[in-house]
């Protein structure tokens, strides 16, 4: 009886901590670390696509240009690359959460 | 009167004087200019007191920005990405004159009279060329390719007898042109050379131009001592058909790392640098690096040749022995190390660590750090004694 008490006495806190657990690992899957994604893509993308992101020897990424591309197939061009040219599939260095991130900072062009 | 004449004679002497004592007397043979990528300025530093002594602010967008010198080393020619061309004066860190010429520029080189200043554009694509004096412009000549196309141009580099050589990125050709007189060039094409060629250079003997392809496996080297020119394909099928990796940043055939009879040139989508027999252009050896080169540059005498990497190898530089093609040093100068310049006869070297916002000086023989400048995102390094150099 003893025992039954204290052990129920532990269930509270222990949903509690898996509960948090779940939602830490719901938060980092879903949030990527945006401040390090801004900074790959003004200076990694920057690299071929300009610091402002209006063209080097890859095209422009600024909204305009991207118009005919849907966020899923931006995304598809990030992770698997464009073949036959230099832009790279970044697959080995992302997620696809943040590839989405990334896709949805082009089309909306907020990155300044 | 006699004290009169004199009190007269100083106040001509002192009014003479002003414009140049606004400049420090000092000559220019220490000076180099350090790109600050983000905010657009320049840092002039002295490499004597590893120290910047002046910022130069408001160059616009200089992402992959690059310098060339005037003969006389006083003022340097800054490439933007914007298409600006800003001409500075060392000595007063200040702006001599500014142009936006084009929408998208990625390179420019100077003529080796110094006089004609010529910058490669990606948007509108093709090559403008300026008067190095005033910047007004001497010549536009458009890319494009025999099907027709605007083409952008990379790997643009002064050649000797007032030309200047580059490659069409999309149309896959090689242009000379050239002044001999006045203003109307001379163009001499190469066409059908290879698909996508994205960088080249032109070795420091102004003999034989290089340019890397991406769209295929080699290499197509121009030798300017034969006439008629003729673009000869070198080290096909380098990467042995394997799948390239990823490129996340495009390698630099700049520096050119050539020592003894050999030279050093990044492989590209491969952790190598490809050797290659000065004579006969064949390849004579591989060096196995750390990562994916982006710049191979041989320290003057070349004893060593120094490489950085692409995204996210980029915290690491290897120091290659040229006579057994070996990394004798790796080290870790911290997070994106973009590039690397050595003083004019090599005994120190200038390193940009453009994440922890730090330019690190080391000694060239012991690779000891001997200093440390402050620096926004630095990115290109250069300095003055490129203007002795055919084809910086
Ligand atoms: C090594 C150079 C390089 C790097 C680095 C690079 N790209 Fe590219 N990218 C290119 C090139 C070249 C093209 C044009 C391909 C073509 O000809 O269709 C391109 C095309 C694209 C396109 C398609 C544009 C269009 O209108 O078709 C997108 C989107 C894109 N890149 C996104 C990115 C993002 C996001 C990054 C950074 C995570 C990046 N790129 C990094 C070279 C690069």
């Amino acid at each position: 009886m003893c025992v039954t008490s204290s052990t129920w006495r532990w269930w509270p806190s222990a949903i509690l901590m898996f509960g948090l657990a779940v939602a830490a690992a719901a938060a980092s899957e879903r949030s990527p670390d945006t401040e390090k994604l801004t900074h790959l893509v003004r200076q990694d993308c920057g690299g071929c696509h300009g610091l402002t992101l209006k063209g080097g020897l890859g095209k422009p990424l600024t909204a305009e240009h991207l118009g005919q591309w849907n966020r899923d197939q931006l995304t598809s061009i990030i992770l698997n690359g464009v073949p036959g040219t230099p832009m790279p599939g970044w697959r080995a260095l992302m997620s696809e959460d943040e590839a989405r991130w990334i896709a949805d900072l082009l089309k909306r062009g907020t990155l300044r | 009167m006699r004290q009169w004449l004199a009190v007269i004679a100083v106040a001509v002497l002192i009014a003479a004087a002003a414009p140049a004592d606004a400049v420090e007397m000092r000559g220019t043979g220490t000076l180099g200019v350090v790109i600050e990528r983000a905010s657009g300025s320049v840092l002039i530093v002295d490499t004597t007191a590893r120290a910047a002594i002046g910022r130069v602010d408001n160059l616009g967008d200089l992402s992959h920005a690059s310098v060339v010198f005037s003969p006389d080393q006083r003022h340097a020619f800054v490439f933007g990405r914007d298409g600006g061309l800003s001409k500075i004066d060392l000595l007063a860190a200040a702006v001599t004159k500014r142009i936006v010429q084009g929408g998208n520029a990625i390179g420019g080189a100077i003529s080796d009279d110094g006089e004609l200043v010529a910058v490669s554009n990606y948007e509108p694509g093709g090559v403008r060329v300026f008067d190095a004096r005033t910047l007004s412009q001497v010549a536009d000549i458009p890319a494009l390719g025999t099907d027709g196309r605007a083409s952008k141009t990379v790997g643009l580099v002064d050649i000797p007898g007032r030309r200047f050589m580059y490659a069409l990125y999309d149309a896959g050709e090689i242009w000379v042109i050239g002044f001999p007189g006045g203003a109307t060039p001379r163009i001499d094409k190469l066409t059908g050379i290879g698909k996508l060629p994205y960088d080249g250079n032109v070795t420091p003997d102004g003999r034989h131009y290089l340019a890397g392809l991406f769209g295929e496996d080699g290499v197509v080297h121009v030798d300017l001592w034969q006439e008629p020119l003729r673009a000869r394909r070198i080290l096909d099928n380098y990467g042995r058909g394997e799948e390239r990796l990823p490129v996340y940043k495009m390698p630099h055939f700049e520096g050119w790392a050539a020592a003894g009879d050999l030279m050093l040139i990044p492989a590209i989508g491969r952790h190598e640098l490809i050797a290659i027999d000065k004579q006969e252009f064949r390849e004579v050896g591989r060096v196995a690096t750390y990562g994916q080169p982006v710049f191979a540059v041989v320290r003057p005498g070349g004893r060593h040749v120094w490489v950085n990497f692409a995204h996210p190898l980029n915290d690491t530089i290897d120091v290659v022995d040229t006579m057994t093609l070996k990394v004798v040093h790796r080290f870790k100068p911290g997070p994106a190390v973009l590039h690397m310049e050595f003083t004019p006869r090599g005994h120190e070297v200038w390193v940009s660590v453009r994440d922890a916002n730090k330019v690190q000086i080391y000694d060239a023989t012991t690779f000891a750090k001997k200093a440390e400048i402050e620096a926004k995102a630095p990115s290109g390094i250069f300095f003055t004694a490129r203007a002795t150099r055919i084809g910086q």
